[in-house]
């Protein structure tokens, strides 16, 4: 017995505000019908006595005040979950968007979600080949992890999260028997970008494993806000429930935060850093922090966010608070770009938190870890060494230098640059590794252990 | 129980803050149960019968004409045996428990008791019936962990004569002892009692803190010392280094028992301290770490208002701990987040909002948490000396430290140790920066330090500070006119400085002698850098090239100093010797 309320008295952006209501709940189910027939949904984002506040999904144009009927739906969001949502594209409501018929839910859970208990949490250990030298050699990503892409606008982030999506597999033992999907979740892309994504996954077959939710640029702004949870309840039921190993793949954040910027100034909150709610870092927060393992299940989600930060700002909000709740960063670099390298990932300022546990002997290879910081160091002191040559001229610079910087470029332009289809194996990036590091000398080869440099260094002395 | 019968009822909901009214009587800070899924709240606000209600869970499904049930006691903590290795949420519901009870997910309306009800616990009795106590007195004691003994101790404002006393094995609701008192009242004592956590737990007197915080990190222990019962601060952007340093502290800090609250962070960070610290041996007893830690986790996705609280959980049971006469160490990673919780808190409260919209008490809420550390003569005729030492993780926005919840941290710790990017890219780890960090503690633990360490210790150490002082000054110079504008000596500074940068500032977290070191090794090692400098300036005298110092081999035993076990000391001390000899060696060529 469901009441329909004939109270809306204000319409303001994305909120409405329904009067005289009786026995409505916080975060439940809204659904406002026009006198036109039209319904539209909308979930409570406030109830004061009698007054509901309602956070529309969909966009408010054409909503009106006289006529329209409120009906509260005594239950909070669900996503209606099935196997069948494997190779599905889905707009930022859980409606189909591909001409498909509905989902037959198998059951319908809470796009919220509840926290991961950390005591239930297994710590992420297993290596993803993602075929990218810059991530799998310097910053390695491993099975329940959340490492996002940091980029500008301009920049093939999209590219790269397509490649990832399509080359990243599990390695090592038992690797076969893993089952593998992409959940992915398109918040105000372009419909270039969409299709680019679609087609990218048509293509290559990937199509029949993956979900995909997508909101274009000129979709409902409010939905940006429900897809990522839609997204990620999908990839929970797909991970904890069904037994595969989940890619999530969000992107573009940025478009997420303006969202909920939009929804705060609408409610007339007290706006934190560049008019960005106060809660920002919890909301996020509740995001990234879906992703994981947890003991006794097999299946796993691992997100990589990708984030457009406005004007390459890292300290920016959105970057800033990211940051603070991912598990490092992939940092895509302008200046890498401008020179024609793809992907144009720049690894000094990137950073994987997990990856020592999920590299070394048993999981990639024993000299992973040292010929990672060997590159690292190396690559740094060569770019040192071309900004001096900047200041002073090529000829002030020491053999030494010289050597650091012919190593730079040797790196950016064999080990970073590589085709958009080109899925290099982990044992080819580190050979590729140790090739390079013999344009210097071996004194200088700090890091790697003497034996390591025996059993892998190519015998060729330059 | 007792008290649930007086209810409210739900006017509003929004998010974590709910309003309820028919609330008279009602206390600030009483903690009630909302709705009748019972969560759990605390009252924040009171007007006539008006009570806002922070929510330690999620509110969705909740609505108004709901009841809400009163308990009559403020957020209180219980403090007895099975606290150590105990994994807590931020308002002390084990985490194992919540687990078996609800499974992966967190569920709400779980109600657990911080203690468990059933296991017993072998009871010692340090007093007979007839003896005079008074309150902080230990009645006897509990061996809770192989580490750590717990002393039961009488409750505050209880004192009297024992009228009986028992011995052998019990669970924590059994009474263990009958205390009378003047009047005659009779007061049944179990081992464990509940205390608010938002009020500080008495003691006797308070002391300056003199005696340092042995951390084992060397950049720490020898140039921003702090102290047992002193208050740092770590600022730091992210992937600067900030949870390494915070878990390095946990590990090795000399305290008897760690507290570590994850503060609104990472779930798998939590997971990795859970998995290690079990793994992890206490280098002085050899026994697992986790045997004298209590962990707090409330990770970023879990509800807000609990967050705010964890803290206050943690801090309480450190003071807790402290009254038994321990030194305990705190760890808040980070009170950034805590801060946050209170800034949106307040928000939905429509408080008037101070800067970056905090609201305006965010200053005396930093102050009055730091005021709970502090070395103490606890409660009791026994005049036991304890500590609590606070060190908070600081999230600047952007590395920014101008932002509210940074300067409000700075103005009441008294170390500041400065996480710097710059130093972290470079891989410099820790990546504190000696240049901009600062320990208030410096001067006050001078006497220790000469008296256990050496007697030139203060010499040593502030002859290091000011040769990485002049390198700055220096590199300015070799920025803009090259290295060889510089005299001999000066460039033997700078190879100094980089000395010290590298062969003892930088510590390896993850090296197994490495992550460790002492402090009379420290000494060792400062003293054999700074020996090869001042036996280098006199050859420079001598007039011996600057090229033939820096290439001795020597040097590559200093670089090697930091991988010497402990046990090896003596190697360190024949090394001085060793340098004085090697460098007067050296022939000054016609």
């Amino acid at each position: 017995m469901l009441k329909a309320y004939k109270t809306v008295t204000e319409v303001s952006g994305p909120l409405l505000i329904v009067e005289k209501v009786s026995d409505v709940k916080f975060e439940e189910m809204v659904e406002v019908e026009l006198p036109s027939g039209e319904r539209r949904r909308g979930r409570v984002l406030e109830i004061d006595r009698d007054r509901a506040v309602v956070q529309m999904f969909e966009a408010t144009r054409g909503l009106v005040v006289e006529g329209a009927k409120a009906k509260f739906l005594g239950r909070g969001l669900e996503l209606p979950v099935s196997i069948d949502m494997l190779g599905r594209v889905f707009d930022g409501a859980g409606r189909p968007k591909d001409g498909g018929p509905e989902i037959i839910p198998e059951k319908k859970l809470d796009i919220g979600g509840n926290p991961i208990n950390p005591y239930a949490r297994d710590y992420p250990t297993d290596f993803i080949q993602t075929g990218v030298s810059s991530i799998d050699g310097m910053n390695p990503l491993v099975r329940g992890q959340k490492l996002p892409i940091f980029s500008g606008s301009g920049l093939p982030h999209n590219r790269l999260a397509a490649q990832i999506a399509r080359q990243a597999k599990v390695i090592g033992k038992g690797a076969e028997k893993a089952k593998f999907a992409v959940v992915f979740g398109a918040m105000g892309i372009t419909f270039e970008e969409a299709q680019y994504f679609i087609n990218q996954f048509r293509q290559t077959g990937a199509i029949e494993r993956a979900v995909l939710y997508i909101n274009l640029a000129d979709d409902p702004v409010v939905e940006r806000i429900t897809l990522p949870r839609m997204a990620l309840t999908c990839a929970e039921y797909l991970a904890f429930e069904k037994d595969m190993h989940i890619l999530v793949i969000l992107t573009d954040m940025t478009n997420y935060a303006q969202a909920l910027r939009e929804i705060s100034a609408a409610r007339k909150e007290i706006p934190g850093r560049r008019g960005y709610p106060g809660y920002l870092y919890t909301d996020l927060a509740t995001l990234y922090e879906r992703a994981g393992r947890i003991k006794g299940k097999k299946g796993s989600i691992t997100q990589i966010p990708v984030l457009a930060m406005p004007e390459d700002d890292k300290t920016h909000p959105i970057p800033d608070l990211t940051g603070y709740i991912t598990e490092g960063q992939i940092m895509i670099d302008r200046g890498l770009h401008m020179r024609g390298i793809y992907p144009p990932v720049d690894v000094l300022p990137s950073l994987s938190r997990l990856k020592d546990k999920g590299i070394g002997p048993d999981k990639t290879r024993e000299d992973h870890a040292g010929i990672s910081n060997q590159l690292y160091a190396a690559y740094a002191s060569g770019k040192e060494a071309k900004e001096l040559a900047v200041i002073l001229g090529e000829a002030a610079l020491t053999d030494m230098d010289k050597k650091f910087s012919k190593f730079a470029d040797g790196f950016e332009d064999k080990f970073v640059r590589q085709g958009e289809f080109e899925d290099r194996t982990v044992d080819e990036t580190l050979d590729l590794g140790w090739k390079l590091l013999t344009i210097l000398p071996r004194s200088e080869l700090k890091r790697v252990k003497e034996e390591q440099i025996e059993k892998y260094m190519p015998k060729v002395k330059k | 129980m007792q008290r649930e019968q007086k209810i409210g009822t739900i006017t509003k909901v929004s998010g974590p803050l709910v309003v309820a009214e028919g609330m008279e009587g009602a206390e600030m800070y009483e903690v009630v149960k909302v709705s009748k899924e019972k969560l759990i709240g605390e009252i924040i606000e009171l007007e006539g019968d008006k009570a806002s209600i922070q929510v330690y869970e999620s509110t969705s499904g909740i609505g108004p004409g709901e009841p809400v049930y009163r308990t009559g006691a403020p957020l209180r903590v219980e403090l007895g045996p099975g606290l150590l290795e105990t994994f807590y949420d931020g308002i002390q519901r084990p985490l194992d428990v919540l687990e078996k009870q609800t499974g992966a997910f967190i569920a709400r309306g779980v109600e657990v008791p911080g203690l468990s009800r059933t296991k017993k616990w072998e009871f010692v009795p340090k007093v007979k019936k007839g003896d005079k106590v008074e309150e902080g007195d230990a009645l006897g004691t509990v061996q809770e962990t192989t580490l750590i003994e717990h002393k039961v101790l009488v409750p505050p404002r209880i004192s009297g004569t024992i009228q009986e006393i028992k011995k052998g094995n019990f669970t924590i609701e059994e009474v263990i002892a009958k205390v009378k008192n003047k009047e005659g009242k009779i007061d049944d004592l179990k081992m464990y009692q509940k205390w608010p956590v938002r009020k500080e737990r008495p003691t006797k007197e308070e002391l300056i803190p003199i005696e340092p915080l042995v951390t084992g990190q060397r950049v720490i222990d020898a140039f921003f010392p702090i102290t047992k019962g002193g208050t740092a601060c770590i600022p730091g952007p992210f992937g600067s280094g900030k949870t390494v340093v915070q878990h390095q502290l946990s590990k090795w800090a000399d305290a008897d028992i760690v507290i570590f609250v994850g503060c609104g962070e990472r779930g798998n960070e939590m997971t990795d301290v859970l998995l290690e610290f079990p793994e992890l041996k206490d280098p002085r007893t050899g026994e697992p770490l986790m045997k004298r830690t209590v962990l707090i986790a409330n990770t970023s996705n879990m509800p807000v208002a609990a967050r705010e609280a964890s803290i206050y959980t943690g801090i309480t049971i450190g003071e807790y701990f402290r009254d038994m006469g321990y030194k305990v160490a705190l760890m808040a990673d980070s009170t950034s987040r805590w801060a946050e919780a209170l800034r949106e808190i307040s928000g939905r409260l429509e408080e008037m909002p101070g800067e970056e919209a905090y609201p305006a008490y965010l200053g005396s809420r930093t102050a009055a948490f730091y005021e709970r550390a502090g070395r103490v003569i606890c409660l009791g005729s026994e005049k036991r000396e304890g500590s609590l030492s606070v060190i908070g993780a600081v999230s600047p926005p952007g590395g920014d430290l101008s932002e509210p919840v940074s300067q409000n941290t700075l103005r009441v710790t008294k170390v500041f140790w400065g996480l710097d990017d710059a130093l972290a890219s470079r891989r410099h780890f820790p990546a504190i920066n000696w240049l901009t960090s600062y320990s208030l503690y410096a001067k006050e633990i001078e006497p220790y330090m000469k008296e256990k360490v050496a007697e030139d210790w203060v010499e040593l150490r502030t002859e290091a500070m000011v040769i990485l002082q002049q390198e700055d000054s220096l590199k300015e110079i070799v920025r803009l006119v090259g290295v060889e504008a510089l005299s001999l000596k000066e460039q033997l500074v700078l190879d100094t400085a980089k000395s010290i940068r590298e062969d003892f500032l930088q510590q390896n977290a993850f090296d197994p002698i490495d992550t460790y070191t002492s402090l009379k090794k420290d000494y060792w090692m400062l003293k054999i850098i700074l020996t090869f400098h001042q036996k280098g300036l006199e050859a420079l005298d001598r007039g011996v090239e600057l090229e033939k110092i820096l290439t001795l081999p020597i040097k590559e035993k200093i670089a090697k100093a930091k991988f010497v076990e402990e046990k090896k000391m003596g190697d360190l001390e024949k090394l001085v010797g060793e340098i004085g000899k090697v460098i007067e060696g050296v022939k000054v060529e016609k």
